[in-house]
């Protein structure tokens, strides 16, 4: 085709055969057109979806750290809550503790205050009734021992003695009562 | 003792050995032009079916295949194919795109990518056995390569600034005594509009087709001084090593032209994206 410079030997080594140019042309452009319309693209594109898939990732990450940490805040809020619950509640469980303590020490008091006050009252109404028999009783036995010493002979001593021993004995029975 | 025959002899072998009584056969640019297996007719134009035209329709089905295949699994977790297309796709956009042409260099990474990986794939043809030919020693590959190039970068700089703008802010770059633009525009003009292509493509070429020379010259330098005799022995040997130490060196000239012709490509395309200020 061209012949640029004519070399010494038959052979000249810048020729430019049309048919080698268009055989090179041909082949580089199988080449660019592969590349240019498919392989390249596609390369292009996963890389740009695997940055985005990285820098996503990063960003999960980076958020859950962020709720794990938020949750944590918030455990530890509860936790202070229930802590301070707890301490009201025992707090409040000793006060009633101590009122149920107190209001028990109160009855069992007044129930032994009672307890004592009606043995005492029967001791009294006890006393008083005997107080009361054995006064009437000592009359009648005045007025009986009157009675048989106005009346009875007094030689009869054995009779009078017996008299007057069952009448000790009698007094010593009641005082025994 | 017997006459040596010149290598051009006829009853010479291709790859004569030091016993056959032919002189060394020092490779020449013919080893460039290598016979046809077939010519295919299409639309009335005659197309050489070579190793080259082969290896090239190889090297982008492999270019193709590979990023495709790559870019197939679209894992977040990627396997070891996803992330080897992973790495040459950010190795262009971020060492090359980015760090040349900014942040706007970003719609230019399949561009550049697609020329990287065609360009220094077509290289390493030069070592991988079998092919053992640089596609890019053939002149025809890098020319079309760099015309694409050429047309990309001035269609985007008379897009971005203006079809007039674009030559005159290259012509007349500021800072510089108005008296120096006698002697500097006209010189800016040949290097924006012929020096950039062709510099571009001669030297991926010539850096190509040096090395492919250097690797033929060595290896039948082996081939030729293999025998039981002492110093032809040790020239053998020593042959051998300069090779294989070569074929390391090679691999990383293959590499690094790829690099500096995409590089290139992209400093073009950042300066025709943004005036010289």
């Amino acid at each position: 085709m061209f012949n640029i410079i004519a070399a010494e030997s038959e052979v000249n080594i810048l020729r430019l055969p049309l048919d080698e140019l268009i055989i090179g042309t041909l082949a580089f452009a199988i080449v660019f057109f592969a590349l240019a319309k498919f392989a390249f693209p596609a390369i292009s594109k996963t890389l740009e979806d695997r940055a985005d898939a990285i820098e996503g990732g990063l960003a999960r990450a980076e958020n859950s750290q962020a709720e794990a940490a938020a949750m944590l805040e918030q455990y530890r809020a509860q936790l202070a809550d229930a802590r301070g619950e707890a301490a009201t509640i025992r707090a409040e469980a000793q006060a009633e503790k101590a009122a149920m303590i107190e209001s028990a020490r109160g009855e069992a008091a007044t129930a032994a205050a009672s307890v004592t006050e009606r043995a005492q009252a029967q001791i009294e109404a006890e006393r008083s009734q005997a107080m009361a028999s054995l006064r009437r009783d000592v009359s009648e036995l005045a007025l009986t021992l009157a009675g048989k010493v106005v009346g009875e002979s007094l030689t009869d001593d054995a009779r009078a003695r017996a008299s007057v021993d069952r009448f000790i004995a009698d007094l010593e029975v009641e005082a025994a009562k | 003792m017997s006459v040596v025959k010149l290598s051009g002899d006829s009853s010479c072998p291709v790859t004569p050995h030091l016993n056959s009584g032919c002189g060394f056969p020092a490779p020449n640019a013919e080893i460039f032009f290598l016979e046809p297996y077939t010519t295919l007719n299409v639309f009335g134009m005659e197309f050489v079916i070579g190793k080259t035209s082969i290896l090239a329709a190889l090297v982008s089905l492999i270019v193709a295949t590979f990023f495709l295949a790559a870019a197939r699994p679209r894992k977040m977790v990627p396997g070891k194919l996803q992330s080897l297309g992973e790495q040459a796709y950010l190795f262009v956009r971020d060492q090359i795109a980015r760090e040349v042409i900014g942040k706007d260099g970003d719609r230019f990474v399949p561009f550049l990518g697609s020329l990287f990986f065609f360009v220094w794939i077509s290289n390493l043809m030069g070592v991988i056995p079998g092919a053992q030919f640089p596609i890019m020693s053939s002149l025809a590959f890098p020319v079309s390569l760099t015309l694409m190039v050429y047309a990309t970068y001035m269609y985007i700089g008379m897009k971005h600034q203006g079809p007039i703008r674009f030559f005159t802010s290259a012509m007349f770059p500021p800072g510089v005594p108005k008296a120096m633009y006698v002697l500097l525009a006209p010189l800016e003009l040949l290097q924006l509009v012929v020096t950039r292509p062709v510099t571009q493509a001669i030297r991926l070429f010539a850096n190509m087709f040096a090395g492919h020379l250097l690797l033929t010259t060595f290896t039948l330098a082996a081939y030729y001084l293999l025998s039981p005799s002492i110093i032809s022995g040790l020239g053998s040997v020593t042959s051998f090593g300069v090779t294989v130490v070569l074929t390391g060196f090679e691999m990383f000239i293959q590499g690094l032209q790829a690099f500096i012709f995409t590089l290139l490509t992209a400093v073009y395309i950042g300066g025709s994206l943004h005036a010289e200020h």
